[in-house]
């Protein structure tokens, strides 16, 4: 007789009962996007992995995992990976960012400014 | 423009999940998935900071002049400003940020809880066994209103098991709320909580309730400040749900508020009460999870149990008054439809005044007031409203409140 596992893997991967509003024309965007923000959140984990890395080095000169999954960031510390975290963000969401910007803002096409230019 | 300089600038970032306060129940984080909530706390804070502002303006400047171009009419509420919004390129790319970051936060928790499941059963077992003050009957159901979705996308909602016995809806919701408000609700995410102690102290100096029902208690965190505050007082605190029960008698118990009695039963019926039990009923952020027929019941349950003089309170979010702006109800009404609150908008509507006058309150006895998250400011941040605010989420409350039949008892006294 085998002990069941309990794949908790998949488990954690359980949809939540309530049907999914669609938010794009093509079913398939939904499922790009939920692929690219969880490699986006994926990338963030690996930096604070590495800063936690370096951090350690530069304090001890050594390393071992258990530092790793031990350490906890002083207030500085905690700021700066913040920081961290928040320009990585800002990086990645330039471009809905810039939709703000572009609302903010209404501009004309470049077409029309380069006819413009031409005649003054 | 500012002149400072950058290091002499502190950026809005989220603190760091290392900061939360573990108690006996906690999850034991790994690195990464420490970081994966100072992920989400800080992308969190850009969708409502950085990409929020963003809806106001395509609004403003696209859909509400296409609308009225279309209907020779302004929108006559918020559904209407919804169902013209979810054909808006910008709002639409926002709303789907923000539901993949809800999902996000419910994956991260579960992988975390589920892993060490055995580990977390273990724990609350240690809590839990032979003590009188947590009361399972399995006879109570699941209200059609706890099961209809899984409120707030949380897969298996505050009843689902993994495993027989288990207490991981509890300790997910309880790890994740870190993640969805940022660290607003501070280092035990029990800001509202706090507040209610900082409240009631200030309304009623030296007043010493001694029976206290807490309806729709979940993990216990907004209660567990009350029966540490008040350590001669007896707390109830019940719900329908048995795992979250079990998770939350645990992790009350660990923190050492053992004056407080978990018990599973549904607040329609609180017939095991006698009329006058407590001096003080309460909910927190519980209403807008019922439903139209369930909530009048409950608070007309809640009124008879309710002893003269007595303190009901009830934290949520502000109701759409007329004078509410219809654009604001509507970005208030974003997780009605998008994280799985399908009782948020209809009970936001609701008059609270008119259902406590209905249960028997005084128009004279009820008050209302704003009540903000207390925190640890030197870790945690302070609710952002206005501009910043991540509506429906924000750590800052509406509370409905009343003294039962406060003015006779005066008058008695005198």
């Amino acid at each position: 007789m085998t002990e069941e596992v309990f794949d908790w893997m998949a488990a954690a991967n359980k949809k939540a009962k309530g049907k999914r509003p669609e938010y794009f024309d093509d079913p398939e965007d939904e499922r790009m996007l939920s692929i690219l923000m969880a490699v986006v959140g994926e990338v963030s984990v690996l930096r604070e992995r590495m800063d936690t890395v370096e951090r350690l080095l530069d304090a001890n000169g050594t390393i071992s995992r258990n530092d790793i999954e031990n350490y906890a960031p002083d207030k500085q510390a905690a700021y700066e990976r913040g920081a961290m975290i928040r320009e990585y963000i800002y990086r990645v969401m330039r471009g809905p960012h810039q939709m703000v910007q572009e609302l903010e803002q209404v501009e004309p096409p470049v077409e029309e400014v380069s006819r413009e230019l031409k005649d003054i | 423009m500012s002149t400072k300089t950058s290091t002499d600038q502190k950026l809005d970032v989220a603190p760091p999940y290392n900061a939360v306060a573990r108690h006996g129940v906690s999850p034991q984080p790994s690195h990464d998935e420490v970081a994966r909530f100072d992920f989400l706390a800080n992308f969190n804070k850009f969708l409502s900071g950085a990409l929020g502002p963003g809806n106001k303006l395509t609004y403003d400047k696209r859909v509400q002049p296409a609308f009225e171009k279309e209907h020779g009419r302004a929108p006559k509420d918020r559904f209407e400003i919804r169902h013209a919004m979810n054909n808006d390129p910008f709002h639409t790319f926002w709303s789907a940020l923000k539901r993949n970051s809800m999902e996000m936060r419910q994956q991260n928790g579960r992988a975390m809880v589920l892993r060490q499941i055995d580990e977390l059963s273990a724990k609350a077992r240690q809590y839990n066994e032979g003590r009188d003050t947590l009361e399972l009957n399995p006879e109570i159901e699941v209200p059609r209103y706890q099961n209809a979705v899984d409120i707030h996308c949380m897969p298996g909602s505050y009843h689902g098991e993994e495993l027989a016995g288990d207490v991981s809806a509890g300790a997910n919701y309880d790890c994740g709320i870190f993640a969805t408000t940022a660290g607003g609700l501070g280092a035990l995410s029990d800001g509202g909580g706090a507040a209610l102690v900082e409240w009631i102290k200030q309304q009623r100096p030296g007043w010493e309730p001694c029976r206290v029902l807490d309806i729709g208690t979940t993990v216990g965190h907004n209660i567990v400040p009350l029966a540490l505050a008040f350590p001669n007082c007896e707390f109830i605190a019940i719900d329908t749900a048995a795992p979250i029960l079990r998770y939350a008698h645990a992790r009350a118990q660990s923190l050492g508020a053992t004056n407080i009695k978990f018990i599973q039963a549904n607040a329609e019926d609180l017939s095991r009460w006698e009329d006058g039990t407590f001096d003080w009923v309460q909910t927190t952020m519980f209403l807008h999870e019922t439903s139209g027929k369930a909530l009048p019941k409950i608070i007309a349950e809640g009124y008879r149990v309710l002893a003269d003089d007595g303190l009901m309170f009830h934290l949520e979010q502000p109701e759409y008054s007329d004078e509410m702006p219809l654009y604001e109800q509507f970005i208030r009404d974003w997780d009605a439809f998008n994280n799985n609150e399908p009782f948020w908008s209809s009970m936001h509507a609701l008059d609270m005044k008119t259902v406590m006058n209905e249960a028997g309150f005084a128009a004279n006895e009820l008050f209302e007031s704003g009540v903000r998250a207390v925190v640890d400011t030197d870790i945690f941040p302070e609710a952002a409203t206005g501009d910043d605010e991540d509506h429906g989420r924000a750590a800052y409350w509406h509370a409905y409140g009343a003294w039962k039949n406060s003015d006779q008892m005066q008058e008695a006294a005198e």
